[in-house]
Formats: C-alpha cells, structure tokens, sequence
C-alpha cells in the first residue's frame, strides 16, 4: 500500500490531464490568496516603512556581505529549524507538520505529473515519501490540536469546538488524515469507502488551497521576513528601539549607573531563571 | 496607554496570557499571536511587555494624552537581574537608555521559611505591629508614632 502511487489506479477514473491541471490551479490559488493577503495586510509596505524607521536609528551600516550572513542564517535558523518559538512542544508540531507538508505537496506533484506512468515502472520511494508526509502532517497536526489548540484554557475551546479560525489547520488535517484514508481504503476494500474518502481529500484539498486570505497560510512568506528584519535591526545596532543590555562588570556601565554596582556588588552574580522557569501554561 | 503587540515578533508562546492580571492578552485563534483583546481595560502595568521573551509587546499613548513619535522600551534579563529601558523623545533626536537591579539575590533561592521562625510572643501578639514585620518598615523601635505620643492633638475643621 504504502510503495505504490495511489494515483495510477485513479487516473483510471479522472485522466492524468484533469489531475495535473487541478494542481496547476491550486498552486495559481495559493499564490493569488498570498498576494491579497499582502494587499489586504499591507505587509510589505509594513516591512518597508519599518525598515525605513530603523535606518534612521541605526548606528552603523550593515555590509551586502553581512546581508547575505544574516538572510543564510534566518533560513538555517527561523525557516528550517522553526527557531523562532520559543515553546518546544509547539515547535516539534510546527516541524512535523512544515516538512510533512512539503514531502506532501512535492511529492504528490511528482506523482500526479508522472502519469501516465509507463509499463512496469514502480517507483517506490516517492509513494513511501508522499505516504509518510501525511503522516507527518497528522503527527505535527493531531499534536497541535489536543495539545496545543485545546490546551488555551482561557479561551475554553475544547477538542470538538471548531470555528471558522480553524479553517487552516482542519482542512490541512482532513487532507492528511483522508488522503492516507483513501490510499488504505484503496488498496484494500475499494469502492464506496474509498470514493469518499477520496471525495474528503479533494474538498479539504481545494478549502485548504483556496482559502488562504482567511486563514494563516500565507505566513510562511511574511515569518522569514519579519526574521531577517529582526536580525538586520540587532546588526545595524538600532535594535527595533529596544535598550542594550551591557555587561555587568563593564567599569563604564557601572560609573553610568551606581545602583549596579551598590545593589548587586562588584561582580553580580548569575541570577538563574524567574518567571521563566516554568512554561507559561496557567491560561 | 493600552498595550499592542508586534505580530512580526510574537510567536505566541502565552507568557504574557500567563502574567496579565486584567486577563486581557489572549491568543488569537487564527494566527496563533497575541492580543490584547479589551483596550481600554489595560492599566498599563508592564507585566505583559516584561515578560514577553521576544520583546513583542509595546505600549502606545492615546493620542490627546501622550505625544505621538515618542518610543519606551523595556527589556527585563533575569538572568543577569537586570531591567533596560530605553526612551527615544518624540523629536527623534534624545535617546535615552536607563539600567536598574531588580534583584540582588538569584531568584527563588533566598525564599522566607517562615515556618522555622519562632512563633510572636503574647506580648507581640498584643502589639500594634504585624507579625515578623521588617524593622525597615517600623517607623522607630518602638511603638508606633501617633498623635499623642508627638504631642500633637486632633483639631476639628479646617486648619493650616
């Protein structure tokens, strides 16, 4: 079941043309909602303006070459290692589901634009990689939702609430959970059950494409910016206005401020963890 | 001055849902950030902006009150025990950054074990003051200062 391309056996059914050309339209959907997403946010004039402020604060110019140091790093750091949260179990889900997603959508490309696949050709690895990219997405995304979502006490949401807010993560859940559905039923029993799970797969497919002006899709193009903004700002010394946070024991910080020195001594000590020591979690 | 948050730096992590004492800052059900859902029910406390790990929460003045342009920022280290301010002035040109202590002990470490300490006496147990009240706070070491024991006496009307 899980080495073979579940869209051969249904090209039988909708030709390999009609399947290719529904993913050309998703991709068309994805990127017009992310362009009125952006016109409707304003994000990129945000993004300029911002940066324009910050110029003005900045302390020194930061390099083309330090640029390139710092966009590198936000795609190591923020992009693909999902560094920006700070909570692990959030982080965890957001991994499982970012690169589920993207094994997912690459993979189905590959499977879908292969067709008609030629006589006695049987790729293994990529139906085994589309196969675990669902998997993936309902880890990350099952995880999110008992344990994360639900977990917002002040909100009283509990598991089986679902509001419109949710559209993102439910309609990529039901792809997920319904495509692996479809390709179980598929290879096993066939028929009915099959025919709806994959009629599911193609509903949550196309809400989950088509919907991203409503839903939080398109912040994977805005997130990586914001990032490198964050990291350009601490370069250049503006620091998004925020005060630097000096050494201590620096002879200099401590003639500027002599509550230093008076209260914590010559050489303060390390003051451990406070608030921080435990997960926010009482909401 | 209610608070708003920078939905660019945010990752809503919840500490400030956790910390605000109005119950105001929530998580926003689509994007997963922080918000403050009732404005004008912020008191202006800080708690929120300290607490943020990412520095994602800022305070602005209402417009008739506070001048437009004007810029306070806070960054609250534990670690090193210290608080940062820094206040750019509405014309742009003073920038101001202020530290403080906000400790002077590692923290959870030096907690009171009340328990331990031996309990008042009848004669404390009659007295004015509150159990195990620090001498800093006692206005001498004696009793408490009133009007008699300063010679003074309380007038009727109003007098200057």
């Amino acid at each position: 079941m899980v080495a073979s391309n579940p869209f051969a056996e249904l090209s039988a059914l909708i030709p390999p043309a009609v399947m290719q050309a529904y993913v050309v339209l998703m991709i068309l959907l994805v990127i017009g909602g992310t362009l009125l997403d952006v016109m409707h946010k304003k994000s990129a004039k945000y993004f300029f303006e911002r940066g324009q402020t910050l110029k003005k604060l900045a302390k020194r110019e930061v390099s083309s070459a330090e640029k390139i140091r710092l966009g590198v790093s936000t795609v190591a750091n923020e992009v693909l290692a999902s560094g920006e949260f700070d909570n692990p179990d959030r982080r965890r889900s957001h991994l499982f589901i970012m690169y589920g997603f993207v094994i997912f959508v690459v993979t189905t490309g590959i499977l879908i634009f292969g067709l008609p696949a030629a006589e006695g050709e049987t790729a293994i690895l990529v139906p085994l990689l589309w196969h675990l990219g669902a998997l993936m997405i309902c880890i990350g995304g099952y995880w999110f939702w008992f344990k994360i979502r639900v977990d917002v006490r002040s909100e009283g949401h509990q598991w089986y609430d679902v509001h419109l807010s949710d559209l993102f993560i439910v309609s990529l859940l039901m792809m997920a959970t319904f495509a692996l559905l479809w390709s179980l039923l598929e290879s096993v029993v066939g028929g009915l059950l099959a025919d709806i799970a994959l009629f599911i797969f193609i509903a949550a497919a196309t809400t989950l494409f088509s919907t991203v002006f409503w839903s939080k899709f398109a912040h994977m193009f805005y997130k990586p910016a914001a990032a490198f903004q964050k990291k350009v700002a601490k370069a250049d010394g503006s620091r998004d206005k925020l005060p630097d946070l000096p050494e201590l024991t620096d002879p200099l910080v401590k003639q500027r401020y002599p509550d230093i020195p008076e209260y914590m001594g010559d050489n303060p000590p390390y003051m451990g963890l406070g608030i921080k020591r435990e997960a926010p979690n009482h909401y | 001055m209610p608070t708003f948050v920078y939905m660019t730096r945010c990752d809503g992590c919840g500490q400030c849902v956790d910390i605000c004492p109005s119950d105001i800052m929530h998580i926003d059900t689509t994007i997963r950030r922080a918000y403050n859902i009732e404005p004008n029910m912020c008191w202006e406390c800080y708690s929120c902006v300290k607490a943020c790990p990412h520095n994602a929460i800022d305070v602005r003045g209402y417009a008739d009150f506070a001048p437009l342009g004007h810029s306070v920022r806070v960054r609250r280290d534990e670690e090193k025990g210290v608080i940062a301010w820094r206040i750019i002035f509405r014309n742009g040109s003073k920038d101001m950054d202020l530290l403080a202590p906000i400790t002077t002990k590692p923290w959870g470490k030096h907690i009171p074990q009340l328990a331990d300490v031996p309990p008042p006496s009848q004669e404390m147990r009659d007295s004015q003051l509150l159990f195990n009240e620090p001498k800093y706070i006692r206005l001498d070491d004696g009793d408490l200062h009133t009007l008699e024991s300063n010679g003074l006496k309380m007038k009727e009307g109003v007098y200057y």
